[in-house]
């Protein structure tokens, strides 16, 4: 081995080392920021157990809040039940709504027209998710909400309202999934689908959806996922009342929203706050089970 | 080549921002003494003034960096105590937020007075020009619930709250409500937003800081006296609070000089009266922390 070969070997290796510390160090630093995060909500949301001695059962599954209340007559009260159900009502209700709209769209989009998909459509579902979140509540508030008070009844200020606000924003997150699925199918089935004398509407129905359901389901719980840790556009429409709603007309309250309410005027390391951050770290694990349950949908994909 | 990568790399991997020099003395020109960085934050009602302050504060000093923030009175209050800010904002005085041994390394700076009036939706304001505390009282506590009942029109009332933990709500159960509990209405966190809700929700009634009014809303009377700055200044209008500005200690430098701005009869007769609040300086009765009031 000559001394230029040499030379070239060496710096072939450093550049060859410098990318792969700079490749793992992003990566590490990534999974640190993550695991710091997630070790600093856990550490502030268990304290309310840990050192406030409240019972988790009683966090979980009491509808009675009250921070302020003195011990002396049993306080201080911190059940988060109807911010759970405000929360799990609030998002199923914008997955009701956004899926069928989203997952239509999707087939449009990839199916149906392409070209016209492609040039109008992507850009108007890409618009979408650009839109920021306090312009749908400021929208939502000043527009929907008078909206369904005087065509539905009730303050306006409503489940209702939420769900539509939450099904708009989560739209071109389920659109966008489920069109990726759809374009991602191996032409081979839609041609034998043909082959066999299947109409399109049979071929879609059928076959593309049935094989791109992993990835339309991914999208549904990405999209739940996110409704449900948005705060700032839903808690402009929702009323934020503190009780379980009757009626779809009812006022609500959300974990998100309750959070941003109150946390910039707590104290920390109050009580109060400390609950405010149990109810982050609930968040925080619901996020977990969602993406879980993503990844086991998309482990269907690779079965098939 | 390769150098120039590996240079490149290693230039990206501890390129760490530069240090800027935090204390003064480098920045040329200054023709104040006062020079230094500080943060003021906390209380989102105060935001306002102290930003505008600062900024006038700023354009005399080049020297001195004020950072203003917001993140309501519990951050301003917790983030001085830990040293986060040197000025700590808040609408409740520390003693009603912290615990005692902590609420006594702070030192309080009254800088202004902001009253609170209870707002209406147009459609009632055109009948209810008043209320009694007593009505207020029953209004808020859910007794009453449609406002044909205090002479106004036949519509359900809804009730627009701050958040429990706010200190302009805080500020208005204890003086309109005599401290009673109210009952579940719809709450926002800004003022901005209660004032956009009373304003196209018929039948609402909220409670604004006298800098939020507009022509959107109608202000309602309190036993007959009307939220005006100077029925805040004789005493005879209750519902209101302080603005505080606190330091850890006895303030010192550039904290010092910008709180004694804020309090000079530069910012007391311009801005704060602009903004909407009441100078401290015109008040003429003052009231302690458990909300006892005597003369000046």
């Amino acid at each position: 081995m000559n001394v230029a070969k040499l030379g070239r070997w060496l710096a072939k290796l450093r550049k060859e080392t410098a990318g792969r510390i700079l490749v793992y160090g992003c990566a590490a630093l990534v999974i640190l920021i993550t695991l710091a995060i997630v070790v600093f909500v856990a550490r502030q949301g268990l304290t309310t157990f840990v050192v406030d001695k409240i019972s988790v059962f009683k966090f979980l599954f009491s509808s009675e809040w009250n921070p302020e209340l003195p011990a002396s007559q049993g306080g201080p009260l911190l059940g988060s039940l109807t911010m759970s159900i405000g929360s799990l009502l609030t998002s199923g209700l914008a997955v009701l709504l956004a899926a069928p709209t989203a997952i239509i769209a999707a087939v449009f989009l990839v199916e149906i027209a392409p070209s016209w998909g492609r040039q109008v459509l992507q850009p108007a579902i890409e618009l979408l998710a650009g839109i920021p979140s306090v312009v749908y509540g400021y929208t939502g508030l000043v527009v929907l909400v008078p909206l369904v008070r005087e065509r539905f009844g009730g303050m306006g200020f409503s489940l209702l309202a939420g769900g539509i606000v939450l099904g708009i924003m989560i739209l071109p997150t389920i659109a966008s999934l489920s069109a990726d699925s759809l374009r991602a199918l191996p032409s081979s089935l839609k041609e034998a689908a043909y082959a066999l004398g299947s109409t399109r509407w049979q071929t879609i129905r059928l076959v593309l959806l049935p094989a791109a359901k992993p990835g339309i389901l991914t999208g549904i719980i990405l999209g739940l996922a996110r409704a449900f840790g948005e705060a700032l556009a839903v808690q402009m429409v929702i009323g934020n009342v503190r009780h379980i709603p009757h009626s779809i007309l009812d006022p609500v309250i959300t974990l998100t929203s309750a959070i941003t309410l109150d946390m910039g005027y707590t104290v920390s390391g109050s009580t109060w706050n400390n609950a405010l951050w149990s109810m982050s770290l609930m968040l925080l694990v619901m996020t977990c089970i969602f993406i879980l349950l993503a990844r086991m949908a998309a482990k269907g994909r690779e079965v098939r | 080549m390769s150098l120039v990568l590996a240079l490149a790399v290693a230039v990206v991997g501890c390129g760490k921002p530069k240090e800027t020099p935090s204390t003064g003395g480098n920045t040329g020109g200054s023709t104040s003494g006062v020079t230094g960085s500080i943060v003021a934050g906390g209380s989102t009602a105060l935001q306002p003034l102290v930003d505008a302050a600062a900024q006038q504060f700023m354009a005399k000093n080049p020297g001195a960096q004020i950072s203003v923030q917001g993140g309501g009175s519990g951050t301003g209050l917790t983030q001085v105590l830990q040293g986060g800010f040197q000025i700590g904002n808040s609408d409740l005085f520390a003693e009603e937020k912290l615990k005692p041994e902590e609420a006594s390394q702070l030192k309080d700076h009254k800088v202004c007075v902001v009253a609170m009036a209870a707002v209406v939706h147009p459609g009632v304001g055109a009948k209810v020009t008043n209320l009694t505390k007593q009505q207020m009282i029953d209004i808020w506590t859910g007794k009453i619930t449609n406002w044909k009942d205090v002479g106004g029109p036949d519509v359900k009332i809804t009730l627009v709250n701050r958040p429990a933990s706010s200190g302009t709500r805080a500020t208005f159960k204890k003086f309109a409500l005599d401290g009673k509990e109210e009952a579940k209405g719809i709450e926002q966190e800004a003022s901005g937003t209660v004032k956009q809700i009373v304003s196209q929700t018929p039948g609402a009634i909220g409670y604004l800081a006298l800098s939020y009014l507009d022509d959107s809303i109608k202000v309602v009377s309190l036993d007959g006296v009307a939220p005006t700055k100077e029925n805040v200044a004789n005493g005879t209008y209750p519902v209101w609070a302080y603005e505080h500005m606190y330091t850890k200690g006895e303030p010192s430098g550039l904290t010092k000089a910008f709180l004694d701005y804020i309090l000079s009869d530069e910012i007391q007769k311009t801005l704060v009266v602009q903004e909407g609040y009441i100078p401290i300086t015109d008040m003429k009765v003052e009231r302690d922390a458990s909300g006892n009031v005597k003369k000046l």
